[in-house]
């Protein structure tokens, strides 16, 4: 069994280099200073840098946000098109994939027009913050990957059966959608809501033309004046979402855990 | 006291349901049985209020629940597909109805542990659907359906996925169930052993429309329709020859015909036999040969071609088990007196009664 067992080592030594090799780098540059020596420095400026940290909050609470309302609308317009407009299925399938082929910069544009034209009450209510000026577009642009995500999850179970269950014991349709169909569909969630977290964390097309200063957007203002600080950044958003999907799965999997004991 | 008053279902052009008129009486159980797109289904979730009707209505203890959602209308329901909820334990499953109601933890895990022993599964209430056999999570199923006191219990076909002891006994254990609690029920089955075994009442549905309505006995022995006689057990269709005097020639053998007034004499017709009222014969000269033979336990059933190619359904208790497919053999009907029909044409019901 020489052989086999190598080849296994050898494709483990070379995935790990292909992904941690940048990671690596990417902490050792965050953290070499000027002279040579290394030190937290680049992290501590993040910290004390008020802009930076604003932009981040307010990125974080955009991809927040915008996690648990594509699934309080998606996950409902999901359960509705399987079990009562099945003949919709090909449209929903449609228009939930447009914000993939209409650019962003296209999206942007019409944005941009619409603040220029609207009553101004309007703009003031929605475009004066980033929060509630591009929440909904993230939403919308997250659309396409997590209506999949979540139609794969609530194809796998009996759906009909499950309802049909629920309400027959007295269930209404909002209590069957939060404790009979969603932690049945949890993985798909979850995945759904990481896609809508990654892309706010990643957006910058929009975010720059409408003069939104976001994470991503500060990161390139930063990152041309000091790349240190920048890749800091990057490290600590890669941290953070590491963090989060495994916190989720873990609390996720502990729950599935108490019940997985299979060989029975 | 359920009672469906002109009930109709339309999908586009198709009628599930033509018109359907049913009375349930208070605790009974009647079994709608019937050959699948027959409709019967189609009833049952319109009495739950997952469907609803395009005409007609629906009357429970006198209200009008037509319109009343499923939630709102304590009826409990065990699905054909396993229907526990997967992220719940049998426990937590049986208490759902009841903490839907508003009841406090303690007397809804405690009311659910009494059900889980009702069904005999007390050992496994910690337990998760994907651990509990086909048979099990029927069960529960079943203590989850009773656990919210329903007014009426919905059973649709929910044996039909289990294997055939489980379910022979599962049949047995809710029809022992639903008398001791004197619960109305309605059944849904394609199977007529089902329904006939464990039925107060079977209703016999085709194409949208109720049959017959009656005890087991009288459905089997007395169908009141052509459909019913036909449907309900099996039945063999041989020519034969009317004869003078409502005498009929079949197989060789003359019989007296049931029903010979409306036929001419001299006409060919058709006897009606149920496959227990033929027996087989081992005889290297005889007029058939065995082509398949199905034991059954305590019967065999034999399907026998004729060399003019006419097949013959017998069934016969075990003792001529030692015929084998391939032997020839001879066919006698033991009946005296038979049915007989035109050609092709509906079997006169009060004429198949008297065969069983």
């Amino acid at each position: 069994m020489g052989r086999p067992r190598l080849w296994r080592v050898v494709i483990l030594v070379a995935a790990l280099i292909y992904f941690f090799g940048p990671l690596v780098a990417s902490i050792k540059y965050s953290l070499i200073q000027a002279n040579g020596s290394y030190s937290l420095g680049n992290y501590a400026q993040i910290l004390s840098n008020g802009a930076l940290r604003s932009s981040m909050f307010t990125s974080l609470e955009i991809a927040g946000i915008a996690a648990v309302a594509v699934v309080a609308l998606m996950l409902p317009t999901v359960v509705l098109v399987r079990l009562r407009l099945p003949q919709l299925t090909l449209l929903v399938e449609g228009v939930t994939i447009l914000p993939i082929v209409v650019p962003p910069i296209v999206i942007a544009a019409g944005l941009a027009h619409l603040q220029g034209s609207a009553p101004e009450w309007l703009v003031r209510l929605w475009f004066n913050h980033p929060l509630p000026a591009l929440t909904p577009v993230y939403v919308v642009l997250a659309m396409p990957f997590t209506y999949r995500a979540l139609d794969t999850g609530v194809r796998a179970i009996d759906l009909r059966t499950l309802v049909d269950a629920s309400r027959s014991l007295g269930a209404s349709w909002f209590t069957t959608l939060t404790r009979v169909i969603l932690p049945n569909v949890e993985t798909a969630v979850l995945g759904a809501m990481f896609l809508t977290i990654a892309l706010c964390l990643g957006e910058v097309v929009i975010a720059t033309i409408m003069l939104y200063v976001t994470l991503p957007v500060q990161m390139i203002q930063v990152g041309a004046a000091s790349p240190g600080i920048s890749v800091a950044i990057s490290i600590l958003s890669f941290l953070f979402v590491f963090v989060l999907l495994f916190l989720l799965s873990f609390l996720a999997g502990r729950r599935r855990g108490s019940s997985s004991v299979r060989v029975i | 006291m359920i009672r469906f008053e002109a009930v109709r279902r339309q999908y586009g052009s198709v009628a599930a349901l033509a018109g359907l008129d049913l009375e349930i009486h208070e605790g009974e159980l009647v079994a709608l049985l019937g050959p699948s797109g027959c409709g019967k289904t189609t009833a049952l979730r319109i009495l739950g209020g997952f469907d609803r009707p395009t005409s007609g209505r629906v009357l429970v203890d006198g209200r009008d629940v037509t319109d009343v959602p499923p939630n709102k209308r304590d009826m409990g329901m065990v699905f054909q597909a396993y229907s526990l909820f997967p992220n719940m334990d049998a426990r937590s499953n049986v208490a759902f109805g009841l903490r839907m109601r508003g009841r406090d933890k303690a007397s809804r895990l405690k009311r659910a542990d009494e059900l889980l022993e009702l069904v005999g599964l007390s050992e496994v209430a910690d337990r998760y659907a994907h651990q509990l056999s086909g048979g099990q999570q029927q069960r529960v199923a079943i203590a989850r359906a009773l656990a919210i006191e329903p007014k009426v219990l919905l059973l649709d076909e929910p044996l039909s996925a289990l294997d055939a002891r489980v379910r022979a006994q599962l049949r047995a254990e809710i029809r022992s169930l639903q008398q001791r609690l004197g619960i109305t029920t309605l059944f849904v089955t394609h199977d007529q052993s089902e329904a006939l075994s464990m039925a107060d009442r079977v209703g016999v549905m085709q194409a949208g429309r109720l049959e017959q309505l009656d005890t087991p006995e009288n459905v089997y022995r007395r169908p009141a329709t052509a459909f019913t006689a036909e449907f309900v057990g099996a039945m063999n269709r041989l020519p034969g020859r009317l004869g003078d005097g409502g005498q009929v020639q079949v197989l060789g053998q003359r019989l007296s015909a049931i029903n010979a007034n409306g036929h001419q004499p001299g006409a060919a017709v058709e006897a009606l036999l149920r496959p227990e009222a033929i027996g087989l014969f081992p005889d290297s000269a005889g007029a058939g040969e065995v082509t398949q033979r199905t034991f059954l336990g305590s019967a065999v059933r034999f399907e026998v071609t004729l060399d003019g190619g006419q097949r013959v359904l017998v069934e016969s208790s075990s003792h001529d088990t030692e015929l084998a497919v391939g032997a020839r053999v001879g066919v006698r009907i033991l009946a005296e007196s038979v049915a007989i029909a035109a050609p092709g044409e509906a079997a006169p019901p009060e004429a198949v009664a008297a065969l069983a």
